[in-house]
C-alpha cells in the first residue's frame, strides 16, 4: 500500500466538503457513531437529515457559518492506497490555509458546479496550486443532477478545464461527472451517465501517480541532526528528497563544497543499500567533515549556493510586505536573517500578468529578490520542492508570514 | 477511456512513509526548541511516539524527558508499562500529578469517583511552566476527532496555553517552524497523519510491548453510560448496577472511570489489527465518555490547553 496526498479545491457552495463526505461515507471510512453525530448536527441546525459537509467542517464557527475556515485532514484507504486528504477552505481570506494544504499535495481534487462553470475563486486556487507545484488534477464536475445529467453542460466545464490546465501547465487532468449529494460516480459508477465511460472519482485517485514529483532532481539530504555513534564516528540524519541515494555514491557537502562518499545508510528499519525520497535516514561518510544542521548533502547536478534568491512569494502577513523589510528565512533545516532586496511585481491571478508594485498585501502573490545572511544551497522549486522552498518568519512575533518558491513559474507573463 | 497507473517511481510503503515523517518531525522540533518534552501516558499512541523518538535519535539517548500527567485514576497495568518502558530506555520521567494540583488548590477535587479528565489541562500547563518546556510532543491523531482534524502538526499555544483554531500558523511543506517567544509553547503531533489502523499495523510490524489491557482478558465490568467500565477502586457499583465477568479489551486507555472496555476475543496483535480493520464504531465513540459532552467537546477542551 502506498500513500497519495491530495488537496481539495473549489469555490464556496460548489460542494467540496460534500464530495469529501461522500467519498468517506461510500468507502466506509466513517464509523457509525461519527455518521450519527453528523446526522444529529445536521438536524440540530435544520439543514436536512444528513449534511455531508459536517463530516469535515468540525469547528464551531465553521458549522455556524456553513463555511470551511481551515484545512481539515481526512484519511481514506483502499486495498492499494492510503489517501491523506487536505480539505481546503474556499474563501479568499483563508488563502494561506489553502496554501498549507496544497504545499504537500501530489494532486488536487477540484470540485466545479456544472451550472456555474469555473468560478473566479476556483481559478485563483488552481493558479495557487500550480504555483505550489501540484501537477495533476482530478476534476469532479458536480451537481450533474441539477442539469438532468446533460452531457452538453458537462462538456462545457471540460472545455474550460482543458484550457486552464494547458495554460497552467498541469501534467495531467481528468474530469468526472458527479453528483456528490447522491453519490453518482464518486465511489460507485452512476447509471445516470451512460455517455461517460471514464473512471469514478475514487478510481481516478487510485490510478493517479503518487510521489513522482520528488524525483525531478538528483538526491538531496538536508542535515537535521548529527548522531554520535557508539565507539566514535558520526552519522548525519535527515529526510531524503530528489533522486535515490545509494551506498558508494559521491556526495558534495554544501555550502562548504567538500566532496565525500556514502559508506552506510540507516533508516528506521535498519541498514540499507539505498534510500528513496520521503525516507528518514542517517548516513555515514568516508571523510571526516564538520557537517552540521543546516548543511546539505547533494549528488550532482548540484544546487546553486547563493546569498541572493529570486523567488515567488505568497504573502500572509497582516501588514504589507515592502522592499527593505527584514525577516528570517527558513530553508530546509537552516534559518537565517533575510532582507527583501527588491520587490519585482505582483501577480494578477486573473490575467497571470506581473505588474509593478511597491508592496504585497495579505494573500497577494508576487516576485521578490531576497538577500540572505548565510549562503543557502537552492534548487529551482520546479526541480525540487524541498530545496526550492522556504518560509519567511516575522522577527518579532515568530509567525510564519510567507511561503516562498525559488524561481518563477513559466506560465507567468 | 482507461486509466493506467503510471508507477514510474517506487513509492514508499505507507508505514515507512508515516514512520519517516514522524521521525523527521521529532528531529526538527528537538533541534529547534530549547526544552522539549514528550507526553507519555502509557497508551498505545504515546508508546508508538516514544518508540519513534528512540529510533530517531538512536544510538544516542533521548534528547528530552518524558512526562506523564497522572490523574491518579490510571489502570495499574498502564503504570506498570510506563515504569518498565522508562526503565528499559533509560529515559528521564517527569510525573505531573493532578492530585498535587488539587492539594495546591489549583483545581477543585471532583471527589474519589468524579472524573479528573478536564483537570489535566491545568496540571499539564502548570508543569510546562514549572519546567520551562517550550515544546510538548503528543500522540494525538487527526482521525480521532473533528477538532483534531483541523490542527497543525506544530500547534502554537499562547502564553495562556490556549489554542486559537481561527488563527493557526500556516504550515507549508515540511518546513516546521518551532520558534516561540518566552512563555509560549508548541504542541507537536508527529502521529497527525496516522489512523488507528496504521498505529496497530505499526505496533504489529515493530513487535512493540504494550500494556496488557489492550489484549482480550476476563474482567469484572458494569454497564454505565452505554459503556462497559472495569470495576475497581475508581469504578464502584452504584445502586441498581450489577457487575458481571466478560472477555474484553480496551481500544483506548484513559482514566479508569471514563474509559470503556469493548467485548473482544482479540488476544494477539494480528487479531487486533483484524478487529480494528472491520470495526463499525470509532475508538473514541466506543470507549470515551469524556468526548460525549457536546459536538465540540474536544475543541472546547483544546482551547483551554488540553492535549
Amino acid at each position: 500500500m502506498d500513500l497519495l496526498r491530495l488537496a481539495t479545491i473549489g469555490s464556496v457552495d460548489d460542494g467540496k466538503s460534500t464530495l469529501i463526505g461522500r467519498l468517506l461515507v461510500d468507502t466506509r471510512q466513517l464509523f457509525d457513531d461519527q455518521l450519527d453525530a453528523v446526522v444529529h448536527a445536521s438536524q440540530k441546525r435544520g439543514v436536512g437529515d444528513l449534511d455531508l459537509s459536517f463530516v469535515t467542517d468540525g469547528l464551531r464557527a465553521e458549522r455556524e457559518q456553513g463555511i470551511t475556515i481551515d484545512v481539515a485532514y481526512r484519511y481514506a484507504a483502499t486495498p492499494t492506497r492510503k489517501f491523506i486528504i487536505a480539505d481546503c477552505p474556499g474563501h479568499v481570506q483563508y488563502t494561506r490555509n489553502m496554501a498549507t494544504g496544497a504545499s504537500t499535495a501530489d494532486l488536487a481534487l477540484v470540485v466545479v458546479d456544472v451550472s456555474h462553470g469555473l468560478k473566479e475563486q476556483t481559478r485563483r486556487h488552481l493558479v495557487i496550486a500550480a504555483l505550489l507545484g501540484v501537477r495533476s488534477l482530478v476534476v469532479a464536475v458536480n451537481k450533474m443532477d441539477s442539469v438532468n445529467w446533460s452531457p452538453t453542460a458537462y462538456q462545457g466545464v471540460v472545455d474550460e478545464v482543458d484550457t486552464i490546465a494547458a495554460e497552467l501547465g498541469f501534467s495531467s487532468h481528468l474530469c468526472v461527472p458527479v453528483s456528490a449529494l447522491y453519490g453518482d460516480n464518486v465511489v460507485d459508477p452512476s447509471t445516470e451517465s451512460p455517455w461517460y465511460d471514464g473512471p469514478t472519482v475514487l478510481a481516478a485517485l487510485e490510478a493517479a501517480d503518487a510521489g513522482v514529483w520528488e524525483s525531478a532532481s538528483a538526491a538531496r539530504l538536508p542535515i537535521q541532526w548529527v548522531l554520535r555513534q557508539d565507539g566514535g564516528g558520526r552519522t548525519y540524519a535527515g529526510m531524503m528528497n530528489g533522486g535515490t541515494l545509494s551506498v558508494g555514491d559521491t556526495l558534495t557537502l554544501l555550502p562548504a563544497g567538500v566532496t565525500t562518499t556514502v559508506t552506510a545508510i540507516r533508516s528506521g528499519t535498519g541498514e540499507r543499500d539505498d534510500a528513496v525520497a520521503g525516507l528518514s535516514v542517517d548516513v555515514a561518510l568516508a571523510e571526516d567533515t564538520d557537517a552540521g544542521r543546516g548543511d546539505l548533502l547533494a549528488i550532482a547536478p548540484l544546487p546553486r549556493v547563493t546569498r541572493e534568491i529570486d523567488a515567488t512569494i505568497c504573502w500572509f502577513g497582516d501588514a504589507p510586505l515592502e522592499a527593505g523589510h527584514r525577516l528570517r528565512v527558513k530553508h530546509t533545516t537552516r534559518t537565517t536573517p533575510a532582507r527583501v532586496a527588491s520587490l519585482d511585481g505582483v501577480i494578477d491571478i486573473g490575467t497571470l500578468n506581473v505588474e509593478a508594485t511597491n508592496e504585497l498585501s495579505t494573500n497577494e502573490i508576487g516576485l521578490a529578490r531576497l538577500a540572505t545572511a548565510d549562503a543557502l544551497a537552492v534548487d529551482d522549486y520546479r526541480d525540487n520542492r524541498v530545496t526550492g522552498s522556504f518560509v519567511l518568519i516575522d522577527e518579532v512575533t515568530n509567525a510564519t508570514v510567507a511561503a516562498g518558491m525559488v524561481g518563477r513559474a513559466s506560465f507567468l507573463a | 477511456m482507461t486509466v493506467t497507473p503510471l508507477r514510474t517511481h517506487p513509492s514508499l510503503d505507507h508505514l515507512d512513509a508515516l514512520e519517516s515523517q514522524a521521525m523527521f518531525i521529532l528531529r526538527e522540533v528537538a533541534a529547534e526548541c530549547e526544552r522539549p518534552v514528550l507526553l507519555f501516558s502509557g497508551g498505545k499512541d504515546s508508546a508508538v511516539l516514544l518508540h519513534l523518538a528512540v529510533k530517531a535519535f538512536s544510538p544516542q539517548r533521548l534528547p528530552f524527558p518524558v512526562m506523564h500527567v497522572d490523574t491518579g485514576q490510571n489502570f495499574p497495568e498502564v503504570l506498570e508499562f510506563r515504569d518498565r518502558t522508562v526503565e528499559r530506555l533509560g529515559a528521564r520521567l517527569v510525573v505531573a500529578s493532578v492530585q498535587d494540583s488539587i492539594d495546591k488548590g489549583r483545581v477543585v477535587d471532583p471527589g474519589p469517583l468524579g472524573s479528573r479528565n478536564r483537570l489535566q489541562s491545568v496540571t499539564l500547563l502548570d508543569a510546562i511552566t514549572e519546567h520551562g518546556f517550550d515544546a510538548a510532543f503528543g500522540g494525538a491523531r487527526r482521525d480521532e476527532d473533528k477538532a483534531r482534524a483541523k490542527e497543525r502538526i506544530l500547534s502554537f499555544r499562547n502564553s495562556f496555553g490556549q489554542w486559537d483554531p481561527r488563527a493557526q500558523r500556516p504550515e507549508l511543506w515540511q518546513l516546521y517552524q518551532g520558534r516561540v517567544n518566552h512563555g509560549e509553547h508548541l504542541r507537536a503531533f508527529p502521529l497527525s497523519d496516522w489512523t488507528e489502523l496504521d498505529v496497530w499495523q505499526y505496533i504489529e510490524r515493530e513487535r512493540m510491548d504494550l500494556p496488557s489491557i489492550y489484549f482480550a482478558h476476563r474482567r469484572e465490568v458494569l454497564r454505565r453510560d452505554s459503556m462497559w467500565l472495569a470495576v475497581g477502586p475508581h469504578v464502584v457499583p452504584r445502586e441498581g448496577e450489577t457487575t458481571e465477568w466478560k472477555t474484553v479489551r480496551f481500544r483506548t486507555v484513559g482514566d479508569a472511570n471514563c474509559t470503556g472496555a469493548v467485548e473482544s476475543s482479540a488476544d494477539t496483535l494480528a487479531a487486533i489489527v483484524h478487529e480494528v480493520s472491520t470495526a463499525n464504531v470509532s475508538e473514541r465513540g466506543a470507549t470515551r465518555a469524556d468526548d460525549r459532552f457536546s459536538e465540540t467537546a474536544m475543541e472546547d477542551r483544546k482551547r483551554e490547553g488540553y492535549f
